[in-house]
């Protein structure tokens, strides 16, 4: 008797802790259903394997449960003496064997789909670096590449539980992804540094950023929304902090994002993406230096010494290149020459630096890219 | 055979134990080792026992509160190295030693210096492998499974002290299964035929030759890393020509049967211990045997079931699911047999049998966990989440951990000579799997609700599972102080054992008395009733 009040309370116990669990939403113990086809099979697949394993392990911990209740010497039982029963055993081995064939047909549907290769709409390169994502809307046309950085939004000071920590802590990033709704888009992933892992739980894709490789994934969405994911794939210290964030949005939004994007794109890219010519470069160097130099350095490039110094045959503008545009960049501490590196856009100071290597006399006959620069400015050199 | 033994007997006529610190150091005594390696495992167990609630105080709430970053990334490489190289595998070998000779009717291990080597290599791996953590630069942060280019490129200056502490790992566990595996297969005593050797040291014979297999895998791993890292080779690395994939395919060739190295030993622990609780002879043995050997093959031909989500072909991904699928079957073979030795047994519970029934039921939720994370579409959402946390730590913790304590309670009365505390047995039992069930179980919802792991910090919609987790880890962790315990308190004393121990006990070990004399089976043993059927 005492062993049946022991397993009431049990019981009740478990029951308890059940309802505790009740309380949570499903969705907060359970697979995201998603938002995609594919992902719908998935949380399918998901929860037939699931229930195949709660139905064997009823009836195995049920068999056990009986005889630990039953087959107790406490009550008397005498032991069997079989050891043996070819016929069960190849039942046994049989049984799972066509259980797994069952569920290796919808499996391979589903993995089938996943890998069936369409033809995208839009193509993306997911690119992972310690610790953020890279997006890259790829387009043939080069001046129309969409690209951007995808960091972390939440202030470290949350983290560090100087602040209280507000809805989405850690799940939200400064500029998320933007794809259109009903569309197939591609995704190209890879990674710049470690290993990261790509995963939005709504739309079942988890692929792995690998370094020199490059891995595809698509998606069609569904209905509009923010999905949240994030880095799967241990990378560092700072594998906790890279979420994604992709909002799917309706076709016409999307063309609107998309065409303002490519807008900012191409202005950039005529700075510096493309690769200037010398007579542009001298054109518009001589246009840069009559307004902002000249004033100082004078229009024919001989300065007003000592104060200002001549550029025509200066060691700066005619020795190394580097030391020139570090000059022009960074300027001259306790002088006039100022920092243009925070007043001018990298194809200005280019511009200008190819126009002083190559007038006033001087003939150094080299010039710099505005890509150059930029990449000098955006290292912070 | 005989003659072999004779000889060992000869020589050891009347010769007991060295006093002091050099029977330890210089001990060739296959008992005098088992106790070494045991204590070792217990001492490592506590040790990366301490990293894990470290861990998951650190998880107890969202923020950074205990560890930054970095040193969690540490503590959760070192947790992960600790136990499966420091107290999984070294538990096992420890309970071979004591066991194997005994249950063959051997006197020793057939190679004892060997022993002695296997043994005295590991104090000073992981004494170089735990120094990485005061290192300059900091420890090795890349996780166990060490994937390259971030144990390469991107690791701390510490990672040839971790690759130099995994290879002596490795030859002493190579020296080790050699030596199990010449003791099984030539010091048996007449009589004792293949099919009658009880299922631990056929598991152990398995798990043996899998550890040949694979340690020289792991070896050749952690030695292309060490040249990608410092003597400028290219074999992760893609810009030299290299693939960093490679490294998971080397890794998990060598990784997975790993974790049969650390679950075949506890499938035969079990094995002996539900038959003696249940007073009846083990179902199927003969399948028993067929299923371990099936498994092992099996542990071969799955390992990128661990890779799914690194871009494997749609044909490759096919071939390791069914493969892996496969496994289910030797498995389900395994469980169903000790099920039906338990049906129609004469059933008690004292505290081997417990740790041992708790071992079939959780580790068989690990096992369907395992199943569902083959299915390779719904393991694209499982992967590296929180659900394969769930999932490893039912196998290894209730599985292979269980078996051990399952092991001491079972086999201590007969190597310490005395009985255990029943009841402080039992409430060990009651709180590791209280504790053990209130930490894992939740991570199954975690990682489902996309928790990844290997995270110091997380969304605040995980926080109520990781509170429980927490709660449920220390209790866990602080119940093993009890273990400690209990383990000190057999040994100094307690009610005397008999020489049988256990009513439904069989096997040549309990002919003996309790304790074991020093040297096992002075003159080979001819009882083989008491052998296997």
């Amino acid at each position: 008797m005492d062993k049946a009040k022991q397993v009431g309370r049990l019981i009740a116990l478990s029951l308890l802790l059940f309802s505790g669990a009740a309380e949570a939403s499903w969705s907060d113990i359970n697979m995201p259903q998603g938002v995609t086809a594919i992902s719908h099979n998935v949380y399918e697949l998901h929860m037939i394997i699931f229930s195949v394993c709660v139905v064997i392990g009823i009836v195995v911990f049920g068999v056990m449960i009986i005889s630990m209740m039953i087959h107790r010497k406490s009550l008397g039982h005498e032991p069997a003496d079989f050891h043996d029963n070819t016929r069960l055993e190849v039942l046994w081995t049989i049984i799972p064997i066509i259980i797994l064939v069952v569920m290796a047909i919808p499996a391979t549907k589903t993995l089938d789909a996943m890998y069936n290769s369409g033809k995208p709409d839009i193509k993306i390169k997911v690119e992972g670096y310690q610790w953020k994502w890279q997006y890259t809307y790829m387009n043939d046309d080069p001046s129309k590449v969409v690209k951007f950085m995808s960091n972390l939004k939440t202030p470290q000071d949350e983290i560090d539980n100087l602040a209280p920590k507000r809805e989405h802590y850690l799940r939200d990033v400064d500029n998320p992804l933007v794809i259109p709704v009903g569309k197939r888009v591609e995704f190209l992933i890879t990674s710049n540094d470690v290993i990261h892992s790509w995963w939005v739980p709504d739309f079942a894709i988890k692929r792995d950023a690998i370094p020199g490789f490059i891995n595809t994934a698509w998606t069609v969405v569904d209905k509009p929304g923010m999905y949240r994911g994030q880095c799967a794939e241990l990378c560092g210290k700072g594998h906790g902090f890279m979420p994604i964030n992709v909002k799917a949005v309706s076709q016409a939004d999307y063309d609107q994002w998309i065409a303002q994007k490519r807008d900012e794109a191409e202005k950039q890219y005529e700075i510096v993406g493309k690769t200037w010519t010398r007579e542009e470069l001298m054109k518009k160097g001589d246009e840069v230096y009559h307004t902002i130099c000249a004033t100082c350095h004078q229009p024919n490039g001989q300065g007003l010494p000592p104060a200002f110094p001549a550029l025509a045959g200066s060691p700066i503008a005619t020795g190394p290149i580097d030391a020139h545009i570090n000059i022009v960049l960074h300027g001259k501490a306790g002088t006039a020459m100022q920092a243009f590196g925070q007043q001018l856009n990298a194809a200005e100071i280019a511009a200008v630096i190819t126009y002083e290597r190559n007038s006033f006399g001087n003939h150094t006959g080299d010039m710099v890219q505005p890509k150059e620069i930029d990449a000098k400015m955006k290292g912070g050199q | 055979m005989s003659a072999v033994i004779e000889e060992t007997h000869h020589d050891d006529h009347g010769h007991g134990p060295d006093k002091g610190l050099t029977r330890w150091l210089f001990t060739t005594n296959h008992k005098d080792i088992g106790t070494l390696y045991l204590w070792f495992s217990f001492l490592m167990f506590l040790l990366a026992g301490t990293f894990a609630l470290v861990i998951r105080s650190e998880l107890f709430e969202p923020g950074l509160q205990i560890v930054q970053p970095e040193r969690f990334n540490e503590l959760t490489t070192m947790h992960g190295l600790i136990m499966v190289f420091g107290a999984v595998m070294p538990a096992f070998v420890g309970l071979a030693n004591w066991l194997v000779p005994p249950m063959i009717g051997a006197p020793d291990m057939a190679l004892p210096r060997l022993n002695n080597y296997s043994f005295w290599i590991l104090p000073f791996a992981f004494t170089m492998l735990i120094s990485t953590q005061f290192m300059k630069g900091g420890g090795p942060d890349f996780g166990w499974t060490f994937y390259a280019p971030l144990s390469s490129t991107y690791s701390p200056p510490s990672t040839a002290f971790f690759v130099f502490a995994i290879h002596m790992m490795g030859i002493s566990s190579i020296m080790g299964s050699i030596n199990i595996i010449v003791t099984i297969l030539n010091l048996r005593a007449p009589g004792m035929t293949l099919m009658k050797m009880p299922l631990f040291v056929w598991t152990w014979l398995v798990t043996a030759y899998l550890l040949i297999a694979v340690m020289p895998v792991l070896a050749g791993c952690v030695t292309m890393l060490l040249m990608d890292k410092y003597f400028g080779t290219s074999f992760f690395e893609a810009a030299g020509g290299g693939d960093p994939v490679l490294f998971q395919h080397v890794f998990w060739f060598f990784g997975h049967p790993e974790v049969y190295i650390m679950i075949l030993p506890a499938f035969g622990v079990v094995s002996q211990i539900i038959p003696t609780f249940s007073r009846k002879k083990l179902f199927g043995y003969a399948s028993m045997v067929y299923a371990t050997a099936s498994i092992a093959f099996l542990s071969f031909i799955v390992w990128a079931h661990h890779m799914f989500t690194v871009g494997i072909p749609l044909a490759g991904e096919l071939y390791f699911m069914y493969a892996t699928m496969l496994i289910a079957v030797p498995t389900g073979v395994k469980v169903f047999n000790w099920v039906a030795t338990m049906w129609q047994g004469s059933l008690t519970f004292e505290t081997p049998m417990l740790f041992a029934i708790a071992f079939v039921v959780l580790f068989t939720i690990g096992g369907f966990s395992g199943l569902m994370l083959a299915i390779v579409p719904a393991d694209f959402q499982y992967q590296d989440t929180y659900f394969v946390v769930a999932h490893f730590h039912y196998v290894l913790v209730s599985g292979s951990v269980f078996a051990v304590m399952a092991a001491f309670y079972y086999w201590a009365p007969k190597w310490t000579g005395h009985m255990y505390n029943e009841t402080l047995g039992k409430t060990h039992f009651w709180l590791s799997f209280i504790g053990m069930n209130v930490t894992f179980f939740p991570m199954h919802f975690l990682g489902l609700a996309g928790m990844p792991r290997r995270i110091p910090d997380y969304a605040l919609q995980f926080t109520d599972w990781n509170m429980v987790a927490t709660c449920g880890a220390y209790l866990f962790g602080f119940s093993q102080i009890l273990f400690l315990f209990i383990v000190v308190q057999t040994i100094r004393g307690g009610k005397k054992a008999t020489d049988r121990v256990w009513e439904g006990a069989h096997g040549l070990e309990w002919t003996l008395p309790s304790p074991m004399p020093y040297h096992t089976f002075t003159t080979p043993p001819t009882n083989m009733e008491e052998a296997h059927s």
